[in-house]
């Protein structure tokens, strides 16, 4: 009898963590088709502040470098990943486990530091800001993850295939292509969503790298925020969002996150 | 691999450095030298390249401990992390037990991802969704006025309370995550076994639950309190002028006052004690992994 109350108590739980989750997100998405510019209630229905995002040239042509830069980001992280992941599994040498360690900082280290770090750098050797250095710092960010996911989908990969299809006369090139890569695709595809989702995200490092003219879509949103709330920015948000958690819906079904069990 | 035996291992480096080569000569260039550029700018007084004269100097570091704003902002950052870890902990962990325990198969699943949906969203976007919640005129306001029979005035906009929200509501998926792994891994015939010889549900929790899931929560904290330590995007949004931080005073330094050197400085400065506290947590991170 305890047992039941206790899990029903348990489930309520969840649905309450769920409801403090969604609630903030779900208010804003209501609020951009809100009529009111200052958030009053009651609802009036509206599409205005989405119809005025398209006449603001800024804000798209923000996104259009956004989605961009994610775009060459995925292309250049999950070739350079894969190759890397395959290279770890394959191969056994000294210092393997120090490379391995080294995909860590990046993660680990906050994109306060690395984004200021990146800054001086960059500007110090001549790169200085702009979109490039952007596309360099997220690449960097972007890629342990790529490896981790293309090395955990590795793991489940059995060596023997290789080594049949080389028995059978496969050349090197062919067993990757033809047996190794087929296998471990969904865990490139994860790793790829993955570096979309870093990059497309990303906010601190583009930050400190962009300059008035060069800048990303959420570069854009804080400046617009500490200008002063618009519904025009509830609109945009939903929209960031909603295509987010799109990609992470698309993810999940590539790679499980609660393990097999 | 051992199916590949000793050529492969004698030839390994030489195999394996044409496909590693492109993405560490990336995060060489990305990550590795701007973190040691950024050492050794913070001994300058002035960039180079900027035209001015520079010279070696200790004084960004003097100005970290002369100056008592910088450790006591410093150490408000640091506790901001401590509440922030602690009430992810007190939220996350039950969830993640009921997610691990008591849900089974398909609900199990979609509720899993419900709960890290958002937190592959974007950061800076769910930090302002708060900001419609908080205000005074806002959602809660109107809510707990519409119930409630008496007037009272909800404006946690620009406060302390109001950064620790945001904050937590970002980070504590991460906690859900870390503790469901480990909780899940637990065998349910130890709480059986525990339940019948006669220990109530406190006793095996805290004897046998908790321990065995302890990696799990250090793990979660270290990713929680790493990140918020070098906040400065939710203070400064949820904050406003309560919203000043160790995090922030870094970033005035680069696009505000354009002092990188001491930019620079108060960046290691946290680095350091971000480093110290990850060796500290790593043993029991290891035993995790």
């Amino acid at each position: 009898m305890t047992t039941r109350i206790l899990e029903g108590l348990g489930r309520l739980y969840i649905w309450l963590l769920l409801a403090f989750l969604y609630l903030p997100i779900i208010i804003m998405a209501l609020m951009s088709f809100n009529v009111s510019p200052f958030y009053q209630l009651p609802f009036e229905w509206t599409t205005e502040w989405y119809a005025s995002l398209w006449q603001n040239d800024q804000l798209i042509a923000a996104t259009w470098n956004s989605i961009e830069i994610a775009v060459i980001t995925t292309l250049i992280c999950t070739v350079l990943g894969s190759a890397a992941s395959l290279a770890l599994y394959r191969y056994d040498f000294r210092g393997k486990r120090f490379l391995q360690a080294l995909l860590f900082p990046p993660i680990a280290i906050p994109w306060l530091i690395t984004g200021t770090a990146m800054l001086i750098f960059f500007f110090g050797v001549g790169i200085g800001r702009g979109l490039f250095a952007i596309l360099l710092g997220h690449v960097a960010l972007a890629l342990p993850y790529v490896i981790v996911v293309v090395s955990a989908r590795l793991q489940t990969f059995a060596p023997e295939l290789e080594e049949a299809a080389r028995s059978l006369g496969a050349n090197q090139w062919q067993v990757t292509s033809r047996v190794t890569l087929p296998w471990i695709m969904p865990g490139v595809i994860a790793g790829g969503l993955f570096a979309f989702a870093v990059s497309f995200d990303q906010f601190v490092v583009s930050y400190f790298l962009s300059t008035p003219g060069q800048t990303t879509l959420p570069v854009e949103i804080y400046a617009a925020i500490r200008k002063g709330f618009t519904p025009e920015i509830n609109a945009v948000s939903t929209i960031i969002i909603v295509v987010s958690m799109a990609l992470m819906l698309l993810t999940a079904r590539f790679f499980k996150f609660g393990g097999e069990k | 691999m051992a199916a590949q035996g000793a050529t492969a291992s004698r030839s390994g480096l030489r195999s394996a450095l044409p496909l590693l080569a492109p993405a560490y000569l990336w995060l060489t260039v990305a990550i590795f030298l701007p973190l040691s550029a950024m050492v050794f700018f913070s001994f300058m007084t002035e960039l180079p390249l900027s035209g001015k004269p520079w010279a070696f100097t200790l004084g960004n570091y003097a100005a970290f401990f002369s100056q008592s704003l910088y450790l006591t902002l410093l150490l408000a950052s640091l506790r901001l992390g401590l509440v922030v870890t602690l009430w992810c902990i007190v939220i996350g962990y039950p969830a993640a037990y009921v997610l691990a325990k008591v849900l089974k198969g398909r609900s199990r699943e979609a509720i899993f991802l419900l709960v890290i949906l958002p937190f592959w969203s974007n950061g800076l976007v769910r930090i302002f969704s708060w900001a419609m919640v908080l205000r005074e005129g806002g959602i809660l306001d109107t809510a707990l006025n519409a119930v409630l029979p008496f007037k009272i005035n909800i404006d946690l906009m620009y406060s302390y309370p109001a950064v620790i929200i945001g904050l937590v509501h970002s980070y504590v998926p991460y906690m859900v995550l870390t503790c469901y792994l480990t909780l899940q891994a637990i065998d349910d015939s130890l709480i059986e076994a525990g339940r019948s010889l006669g220990a109530s549900r406190l006793q095996v929790l805290k004897r046998v639950i908790i321990p065995l899931s302890m990696p799990g929560l250090v793990a979660g904290a270290a990713l929680i309190f790493v990140p918020v330590v070098g906040s400065f995007m939710e203070p400064r949004i949820l904050g406003g002028r309560t919203g000043t931080f160790y995090g922030t005073v870094i970033e005035d330094q680069f696009v505000a006052v354009f002092n990188w050197p001491l930019g620079a400085a108060l960046s290691f400065i946290l680095l350091a004690v971000v480093l110290i506290i990850l060796a500290v947590a790593s043993p029991v991170l290891r035993r995790a992994a």
